[in-house]
């Protein structure tokens, strides 16, 4: 049961990043987007990750993704016109990203890697709570400070000059 | 056949590969800040994959993925503040055309 789940959310995972990367309008390309990594989230569940799969709906579905939406529709005047969306090196870099993904694949079915024989359980979210108020404190201050830089920096950058 | 670490890592790898041939091929800058994100994307699923299936008992993998999420987060609003702005400079994002850094 697990095995077609997972090799349904594979299917689904790379012919949507391969519409993602070839659709000619750049808004279904974002639609395409939202739907891959819905379909992540989903994976994540698959992978015992419950609290992650949530954060990623939250954080890359509710705002990474409506972000990128409000950018075309900032951007590309006629929202919907097919526009020329890709550059003349089609060919090379298709065969440079297929030779990349074949030198991973080798390299990953060429290694061993050591079997875990821990068990994630179902306090899962109760344990990276804990751990993020001990353990990793002091990153997950770090990346509130970086957050926050990061929104002012967009803010400063976007703005409007005088006046 | 039972789905094990080697597949998830494949799985990630050619993800991987479909966002690299996104930001080699596009010329709209929005499109390759998407296939940027498919990037993150890949190298998350690994994370997850190696604390599920690899390494010590503890959720340290999860957790890097969490932080590489927050870190997506605010490359994704730098970016399309600097994609507006070049829109409002340019009148136009293609990122063939935006040369000025050019030497």
């Amino acid at each position: 049961m697990e095995a077609y789940v997972f090799y349904l959310f594979a299917f689904i995972i790379i012919a949507s990043g391969i519409a993602v990367v070839t659709m000619r309008n750049i808004f279904h390309c974002a639609l395409m987007l939202i739907f891959c990594l819905f379909t992540v989230a989903g994976l994540y569940v698959l992978l015992s990750a419950e609290f992650l799969a949530v954060v990623q709906v939250l954080l890359y579905v509710g705002a990474v993704a409506i972000l990128m939406i409000f950018a075309i529709m900032l951007t590309s005047r006629l929202a919907g016109r097919e526009v020329q969306l890709s550059n003349e090196q089609t060919f090379v870099g298709g065969f440079l990203a297929l030779v990349f993904a074949l030198g991973i694949f080798y390299a990953v079915n060429a290694t061993y890697f050591v079997p875990s024989d821990a068990v994630l359980g179902r306090e899962n979210s109760l344990a990276i709570g804990k751990l993020l108020m001990t353990e990793f404190v002091l990153p997950f201050e770090v990346i509130s400070v970086l957050l926050l830089a990061a929104l002012i920096g967009a803010i400063i950058i976007a703005r409007r000059e005088g006046n | 056949m039972d789905i094990g670490l080697y597949h998830y890592l494949s799985l990630a790898a050619f993800l991987f590969a479909i966002g690299l041939y996104g930001i080699l091929t596009r010329r709209n800058a929005i499109a390759i800040l998407m296939s940027l994100e498919l990037m993150f994307n890949a190298v998350n699923i690994n994370l997850v994959a190696f604390n599920r299936f690899s390494g010590s008992d503890g959720l340290s993998g999860q957790i890097f993925a969490l932080f590489v999420i927050a870190i997506a987060a605010a490359e994704a609003t730098v970016g399309l503040a600097i994609v507006i702005l070049i829109y409002r400079n340019w009148r136009s994002i293609d990122a063939d055309r935006v040369n000025l850094l050019k030497w």
